[in-house]
């Protein structure tokens, strides 16, 4: 890897670190909101340093796009400010930080190099995707190829999660026209009662 | 609502149909280049969110039902699913392109007509899952006042 790509991997991840820390410190939930859709896209600029762009391209949509919109609206319905906590700054907590974090490091030297030709993720099944797309498919995109037909259960799936996501919330809420016409007497008779 | 926020109507105005053909662009393009299904479903919902944000939630359940969007999650989900039975009640098995048209051998206008027909089905489901939880949220307040933005 040169010097310019280590320098946009070294910066970007700087970035990550300082937005991370800057969110657990915040207590204003619409900059907390602001800055997690700044995080996805500094995830995803890095990812696309990373050559996966159908990923990078899913975090900016996702991660960016509709999570912020929907945290926005679901803060608006909690009030605008996080209640603050205790300095928790208790040993045991401090020390499971550190151990857990040792361990992922140490669990890192095993990792193969990126890129690397001989690791097990580009030489067993994505060696042989890359060989039998073109005859098998025809779609110049192999990442396609596989979400959508090698794995079309896989995606099914996951479709069936977001749909399963959508209902699931619509069954606990209530779809929007019914929530806004009952609000006036929802909150006339909360008012009563408090 | 109505009388202010000129620069953020006139702009969103703009900017919508832009963001549709944009969602569009990534859904049919999905198989030459980064996208597909998922990420265009978000943007096709989020097209309408934005419309919600500016306008008023009431406007944008005016504009797309929030009956229209579970429906098109719903729809989704079995336009996908239906592809699988299809390639089965044509002898394959469960979700294999290869057997939704008749072609001789090597030939791929099965595997694009799959392909695309279960985009599809991911796409409307995204973008109706998405819109439904979206109307669950903010169809609870009922405004968004001056100084939340």
């Amino acid at each position: 890897m040169d010097i310019g790509t280590s320098l946009i991997n070294v910066s970007l991840l700087a970035m990550l670190f300082v937005v991370a820390i800057a969110i657990v410190r915040m207590r204003n939930l619409f900059a907390i909101v602001m800055l997690a859709g700044a995080y996805s896209l500094i995830s995803a600029t890095w990812f696309v340093v990373l050559d996966a762009v159908d990923v990078a391209f899913t975090e900016a949509a996702v991660g960016a796009g509709i999570s912020t919109a929907l945290m926005l609206g679901a803060m608006l319905l909690t009030s605008r400010t996080a209640k603050s906590e205790r300095a928790l700054l208790g040993a045991v907590p401090f020390f499971v930080c550190i151990v857990t974090g040792a361990v992922l490091i140490y669990a890192t030297i095993d990792l193969p190099a990126l890129g690397d030709a001989v690791a097990p993720a580009n030489a067993h099944v994505g060696a042989q995707y890359l060989e039998r797309v073109e005859g098998e498919i025809g779609v110049p995109n192999v990442v396609t190829a596989v979400l959508a037909s090698y794995r079309g259960f896989d995606t099914l799936g996951e479709t069936g999660v977001i749909f399963a996501a959508g209902l699931a919330v619509v069954l606990l809420l209530g779809f929007g026209e019914r929530s806004l016409s009952d609000r006036g007497a929802k909150s006339r008779r909360g008012g009563k009662t408090k | 609502m109505t009388s202010h926020h000129v620069i953020l109507r006139v702009i969103s105005k703009m900017l919508m149909p832009v963001i549709v053909v944009y969602a569009f662009y990534v859904q049919f393009h999905g198989d030459y280049g980064p996208g597909g299904g998922f990420q265009a479903g978000v943007i096709l919902a989020v097209a309408v969110i934005l419309y919600a944000l500016v306008f008023g939630v009431p406007e944008a359940l005016r504009a797309v039902p929030a009956l229209f969007a579970g429906s098109l999650a719903a729809f989704g989900l079995l336009l996908y699913a239906g592809v699988g039975v299809w390639a089965m009640l044509n002898g394959g098995s469960y979700l294999d392109y290869d057997f939704l048209v008749n072609e001789p051998a090597g030939g791929h206008a099965g595997q694009h007509l799959g392909i695309l027909l279960i985009e599809l089905g991911v796409l409307f489901t995204v973008s109706g899952s998405m819109l439904t939880i979206f109307y669950a949220f903010a169809g609870r307040v009922a405004e968004i006042r001056d100084e939340d933005w």
